[in-house]
């Protein structure tokens, strides 16, 4: 550069033209990146998906011992109805067992503990498991084998968390906003 | 690019003109008549031909398939049962889309393992090699987005499980997540998505095929003894002597590409992708196309936390990595010498990791409270997902350093003909 100057005699101060160059270049790579965004922006959640976000659903159905998989935001969504042995079973673990401790009373609602609500995939790749099943009575995931227990804890395979808790709210004592 | 000289002479004056102009003529002379090709090149180097055949072929059907498909949730699965049942011809049209991406990664993996024998990767076609391995992700990116279209249980639990590869990336996970999705569930936004992409891939990849050939071209085929080529005594033009070869060995592998089309077109795929998608229930059993099946296994085998990394994060990190890995091989490897036919340690490691490569696709295939040779499918794939790495981290490195390669012929001339005395 030095060098190159030295040779254009009278020429106009190199630092300028570089202070030029780069606040151009800087510029031009804001611009890129603005124009690129909403190229980007528009493969995210459309208004259609978002305005699905809230539902109410009746409970008084669901026998004690059964489940139910419901829909919420396009993802499938676990009721279940637990029985007192479930429930005790759940409560008797340690939390020094568990992978992603949490108590059941955290799993579940005050005064509403027979009812599990759970968004359904697999918290390892989003499988969704089976019920009643697994070393732990509770679910099973086929698809790369994790056991979670009658609160939905994760208990033994791949998966890192328990299953996810959608965020609900009891509106009387048999339905349910989720949402 | 190549560095022997063009001998065309245009020979009428309208090729004179063009020639002037845009010389693809004396291109194409140079490049796909004449180029010196080693005269020793066997059937494993038969596999580049096969594999541009096949890009035609998925591009050929794939267009034709978009004509007759309708990428919407409440529409797609019935759609290709039109095209099966329907189109005139659809039957066979499609088969042959959904075979021929079984027949494209049988004859890569060949190309791969070939590459992987004889040292194709080592100087002077590292770039040549790395290029190759992008055209496998895409090839991979592309099979995957095809595989979603006909919205079958295993489309949609395949689009499910593999998108959800990306939320284990840590704190962007879900964001991105949702991004690839456009929802927060797999829906109609992302079959639509994927329509566009899997129709857009595979120009790319004709792109990349275009950038791996001409790597090719500079320095010329690397060969069964990986000694470089000496003169002109060492090399035959590629028409007529390997466009031959090449039509033979693509002829010879459209016989079982034919069987399983006309035959068998389902005996690649999965029943459960005759059930149409349900976003409620997963079938009992999801497996990926055979295809994917050894670096899925390396995914599942990864059910442990490693330090801070959960067993999630770990498993993406090592099926990321055993792709990845590849990319680096020309750098791994420390051994002067190409070909492994000249280095009798190497062999062995290169004969195991195959049986260990054919082993995890078995693993990957199996159940995953299954055993197999009385260890739990868990436990056989660490063991198998451990060679895995430990063949480009220890085993090449070190073997280019204490093995004695054997005596290498003087020439690519030599190896065919023998001693030159005895040749005389
Ligand atoms: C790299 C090349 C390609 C590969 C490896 C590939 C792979 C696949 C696969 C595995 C399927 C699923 C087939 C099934 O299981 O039924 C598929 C479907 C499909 N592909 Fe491709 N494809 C390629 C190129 C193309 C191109 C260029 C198009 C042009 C638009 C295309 C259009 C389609 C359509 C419309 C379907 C849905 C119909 C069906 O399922 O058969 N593909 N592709
Ligand atoms: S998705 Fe449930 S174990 Fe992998």
């Amino acid at each position: 550069m030095a060098t190159e100057t030295k040779a254009h005699e009278g020429a106009p101060d190199t630092g300028r033209r570089d202070f030029l160059y780069v606040a151009a270049g800087a510029v031009g790579a804001v611009g890129v990146a603005g124009a690129a965004w909403p190229l980007i922006n528009q493969m995210n959640p459309d208004a259609s998906v978002l305005a699905l976000a809230s539902i109410e659903f009746d409970l008084a159905s669901i026998e004690e011992g059964q489940s139910v998989t419901i829909k919420w935001r396009g993802l499938p969504v676990f009721v279940r109805h637990r029985t007192g042995a479930e429930i005790d079973e759940a409560k008797a673990v340690p939390l020094t067992d568990l992978k992603d401790p949490e108590s059941d009373e955290q799993r579940t609602k005050p005064g509403h503990e027979q009812w599990l609500i759970m968004i359904a995939n697999c918290t390892h790749l989003g499988c969704v498991p089976v019920g009643e099943s697994g070393d732990f009575d509770g679910w099973f995931c086929p698809c790369h084998g994790s056991h979670y227990d009658s609160a939905g804890r994760i208990r033994k395979g791949p998966a890192p968390k328990n299953l996810v808790l959608p965020p609900y709210t009891f509106i009387s004592d048999t339905k349910v906003q989720i949402g | 690019m190549a560095s022997h000289d063009s001998s065309y002479v245009p020979g009428s004056a309208v090729e004179k003109w063009l020639d002037e102009r845009l010389p693809v003529i004396r291109w194409s002379k140079t490049h796909l008549l004449d180029f010196p090709t080693p005269k020793n090149l066997n059937y494993w180097w038969t596999f580049g031909g096969i594999l541009a055949v096949m890009l035609v072929v998925q591009i050929i059907t794939g267009i034709i398939l978009a004509m007759h498909y309708t990428p919407n949730v409440a529409m797609a699965f019935d759609s290709v049962e039109h095209i099966r049942r329907d189109v005139n011809g659809g039957r066979i049209i499609q088969a042959v889309h959904a075979v021929g991406a079984s027949m494209f990664f049988f004859a890569v993996y060949v190309h791969i393992f070939r590459g992987l024998f004889f040292g194709s990767y080592k100087a002077p076609r590292e770039i040549l090699w790395i290029l190759g391995v992008l055209i496998f992700v895409l090839m991979m990116a592309t099979a995957f987005m095809g595989y979603v279209l006909p919205w079958g249980q295993m489309s949609f639990w395949a689009a499910t499980v593999i998108t959800n590869i990306f939320a284990a990336i840590p704190v962007v996970g879900t964001p991105v997540l949702e991004l690839l999705r456009g929802g927060f569930a797999v829906d109609n936004a992302t079959l639509n998505r994927f329509f566009s992409l899997h129709y857009l891939l595979p120009f790319v990849i004709a792109a990349v095929v275009v950038l791996h050939i001409w790597a090719l071209h500079v320095p010329g085929n690397n060969n069964p003894t990986g000694v470089d080529v000496k003169s002109s005594r060492d090399t035959l033009p590629f028409h007529p002597y390997f466009t031959m070869k090449d039509l033979f060995a693509i002829l010879v592998f459209m016989i079982p590409f034919a069987w399983f089309v006309f035959f068998a077109p389902d005996l690649l795929g999965h029943p459960d992708n005759y059930v149409m998608a349900n976003s409620q229930v997963t079938p009992a059993h999801i497996v990926p196309e055979w295809y994917f099946l050894p670096f899925y296994a390396i995914l599942r085998a990864i059910d442990f936390n490693i330090l801070f990394i959960d067993s999630k994060l770990g498993g993406v990190i090592f099926f990321a990595g055993s792709i990845l890995v590849l990319f680096f091989v020309p750098w791994l490897d420390t051994s002067k010498v190409r070909s492994g036919t000249f280095r009798p340690m190497f062999k062995w490691f290169y004969a195991l990791f195959v049986v260990n490569f054919v082993l995890l696709a078995y693993l990957g295939a199996s159940p995953a409270d299954a055993n197999v040779l009385g260890l739990s499918v868990a436990d056989f794939s660490k063991v198998c997902t451990a060679y895995y790495f430990l063949y480009f981290f220890v085993v090449l490195p070190v073997l280019g350093r204490i093995e004695t390669p054997k005596p290498l012929p003087a020439s690519i001339s030599e190896s065919v003909l023998g001693q030159p005395a005895a040749a005389e």
